[in-house]
């Protein structure tokens, strides 16, 4: 193996696993909170039809982004007025959300289908990749605020006693994870494969909220989680090109496998679901209780 | 009196009703989106072409986004049970979900694509694609430096093992040293994955993409590193114009509108249907003149003219498997039920088809 040749593997490895980084880690932000946001891929289409269709109409790299982000600040903000203001289950409210959005990205982008751009070098986002989960790694373990973020997820009835407002920062914690949804999402259709498709996004929603749970809600464990997934991807795929005689359908089911095998291992021990998963996930909080 | 003109009026409606006689309702089942620009886009022009020829004796109806499983079964029976009266499914794997439809509404009629599995009430269509593989390969043997063709795959089933083939056994005819790397992604929809795809056969040493899978992705990929691709399904120059040397388009208008037009008139039958670019269902597009010689392009054209008249075959013998066993002697041409069922490589190809 000569050098150039595992510097392009890296290179596609970067470039592949950087929106997996971008949604794995704003959903962690939300559930952290206390919050399961399942609306993940929904709100990745839909950031990925808004950065489309501002580019193709302003020809503006950066109005695309920041409407991209608006977008799934509006979509998530919508999800939190309904399962924190309303009380709806969380879990029937992402399905939903992630049904709307493979539907309201279909009807925006319907138009724009096949409208060729001109893609953005995605180098400037994979260093943002890396340095966000290093900045929330520092805001979880290293800032107050982080601390009760994590406490709101963790018991939302406390924190409310010590006179946090739990509503707020949940609140903040579900448009944080909603404007890295859609960052992921326009960074497929801008940089990645510069295009717009209905459904472009396939499914890397799901397995951003895999890797959640495979990082057992640890910051640094979705980017390992995350470069394992795109690694073992991209290498399959130089396996499969070297003429190696190789199970390429295995290692596209592996990393929910993973997912299932760590489900299993942190599930097996009570102590060590409750040294993981923020205590309140998905449990609503009535004020006044 | 009233009664006779209650009768009279009642008659007229019927008389009049019957001869305007219902449009025949006809359904398609989608594996993507129409705007893939690739294998569903195609289909949708078919669908358009067929509305514009029978004009109001049809109306038609679509279902995007099916996936191949047991959703294909409820998106069937949908159209079923709401009275069309053709249903066309589109992709290879909706074959036992048709047939387990068809069983139950023995008077509709349906069309599986690229299926090999007849019954009364299903006909089975598909179009030679290979041909224009055959042509690709040709053109590839001419153009690549390095001697490295970058071929993606979908699914290892017939359809798709047989362009390898194809393309292979025409590719190392005009050039012997070239070598494949094919990477099969099991999907035919994921523009991310088939982009990941290219680059790393680019990376591999490839100057030449073929694909097998829906989006123009793997084209831009091409275009953005410099190398050639061929795209897939229908013309995609526009996306890739600095990459792109030719497509196979596939055609499929003129059969639909064959097929509604013998149901509207009561004459359907089942049956097999496999045609190619001697009935335009399989047609090259233009080809890049910026990109190519106009000797090769030449070549290629005598060569859609050959295998318009029958006298060139992609799979003419001697042709060996990669256990070097003669499976098609020379002089022969491989028979439609061997390339029909094709689950191997031709000799000469690295690796093996996935099981």
């Amino acid at each position: 193996m000569n050098l150039d040749l595992i510097l392009g593997i890296l290179q596609i490895v970067l470039i592949a696993t950087t929106p997996l980084v971008f949604a794995g880690i704003g959903e962690l932000v939300t559930e952290k909170s206390g919050v399961l946001n399942l609306g993940v891929e929904g709100m990745m289409l839909v950031g990925a039809v808004s950065a489309f269709i501002i580019l193709v109409i302003t020809g503006s790299y950066f109005l695309a982004f920041f409407v991209s982000i608006l977008s799934g600040i509006i979509m998530s903000g919508l999800f939190a007025f309904l399962v924190l203001f309303l009380m709806s289950n969380q879990i029937a409210t992402g399905l939903a959300l992630t049904i709307f959005g493979i539907g309201l990205s279909s009807m925006l982008g319907k138009q724009y289908i096949g409208t060729p751009i001109d893609g953005l070098s995605p180098w400037f986002f994979v260093i943002f990749s890396f340095l966000i989960v290093f900045l929330v790694s520092y805001f979880f373990y290293k800032t107050k605020a982080g601390l009760i973020l994590r406490a709101v997820g963790e018991s939302h009835n406390s924190a409310h006693a010590l006179g946090y407002s739990v509503i707020k920062i949940r609140f903040l914690s579900i448009i944080f994870g909603g404007s890295m949804c859609a960052l992921a999402g326009s960074y497929i259709s801008i940089c990645y494969a510069p295009m717009w498709q209905e459904g472009m996004t396939a499914g890397r929603g799901w397995i951003a909220l895999a890797l959640v749970v495979f990082a057992t809600w640890k910051p640094e464990r979705v980017l390992i989680g995350a470069y394992i997934f795109g690694g073992v991807t991209i290498l399959q795929m130089n396996l499969q090109a070297l003429g190696l005689r190789f199970p390429g359908q295995f290692f596209s089911m592996a990393p929910y496998v993973a997912t299932i095998i760590v489900l299993v291992l942190i599930s097996s021990n009570k102590l060590r679901i409750k040294l993981s998963a923020p205590a309140s996930l998905t449990i609503p909080f009535y004020k006044g209780r | 009196m009233i009664r006779i003109i209650t009768f009279l009026s009642t008659f007229l409606v019927f008389a009049f009703g019957s001869a305007y006689a219902d449009p025949k309702k006809v359904g398609f089942i989608y594996i993507g989106p129409p705007g893939d620009h690739g294998w569903t886009y195609m289909h949708d022009v078919g669908r358009k072409y067929m509305e514009s020829q029978l004009g109001d004796s049809i109306t038609t109806t679509y279902l995007e986004n099916i996936p191949e499983n047991a959703d294909a079964v409820r998106a069937i029976r949908k159209l079923a049970d709401s009275g069309h009266d053709l249903i066309f499914t589109t992709s290879f794997n909706y074959m036992d979900q048709t047939h387990e439809v068809a069983k139950d509404f023995p008077d509709i009629k349906f069309e599986h694509a690229t299926g090999y599995i007849q019954a009364d009430n299903v006909a089975t269509y598909s179009a030679r694609f290979y041909e224009g593989r055959m042509i690709e390969g040709h053109i590839a043997g001419h153009m690549t430096e390095t001697n490295t063709i970058g071929y993606i795959a979908s699914f290892p089933i017939p359809e798709v093992v047989r362009g390898i083939n194809a393309f292979y056994l025409a590719a190392s005819k005009v050039n012997p040293d070239i070598k494949m790397k094919i990477i099969w992604v099991f999907t035919w929809y994921d523009p991310g994955k088939e982009a990941d795809a290219a680059n790393t056969l680019i990376n591999q040493g490839a100057d030449i993409i073929v694909q097998h899978t829906d989006t123009y992705a793997p084209c831009q990929a091409a275009q953005k590193a410099g190398v050639y691709a061929f795209g897939q399904a229908s013309n995609q120059e526009e996306f890739c114009p600095d990459a792109h040397l030719t497509s196979i388009e596939d055609i499929w208008g003129p059969y639909y509108a064959e097929r509604a037009k013998a149901v509207v008139d009561g004459t359907w039958s089942s049956g097999d249907t496999w045609d190619g670019m001697d009935k335009g269902m399989v047609v090259m597009s233009p080809y890049n003149t910026k990109l190519m010689p106009a000797s090769l392009i030449q070549e290629a054209v005598n060569m859609e003219v050959g295998i318009k008249d029958g006298t060139i075959h992609p799979f003419t013998g001697p042709i060996y498997n990669q256990a070097g066993e003669l499976v098609v002697p020379e002089g022969e041409v491989a028979p439609d039920g061997m390339l029909l069922g094709m689950n191997f490589y031709v000799q000469g190809i690295d690796g093996e088809v996935p099981q």
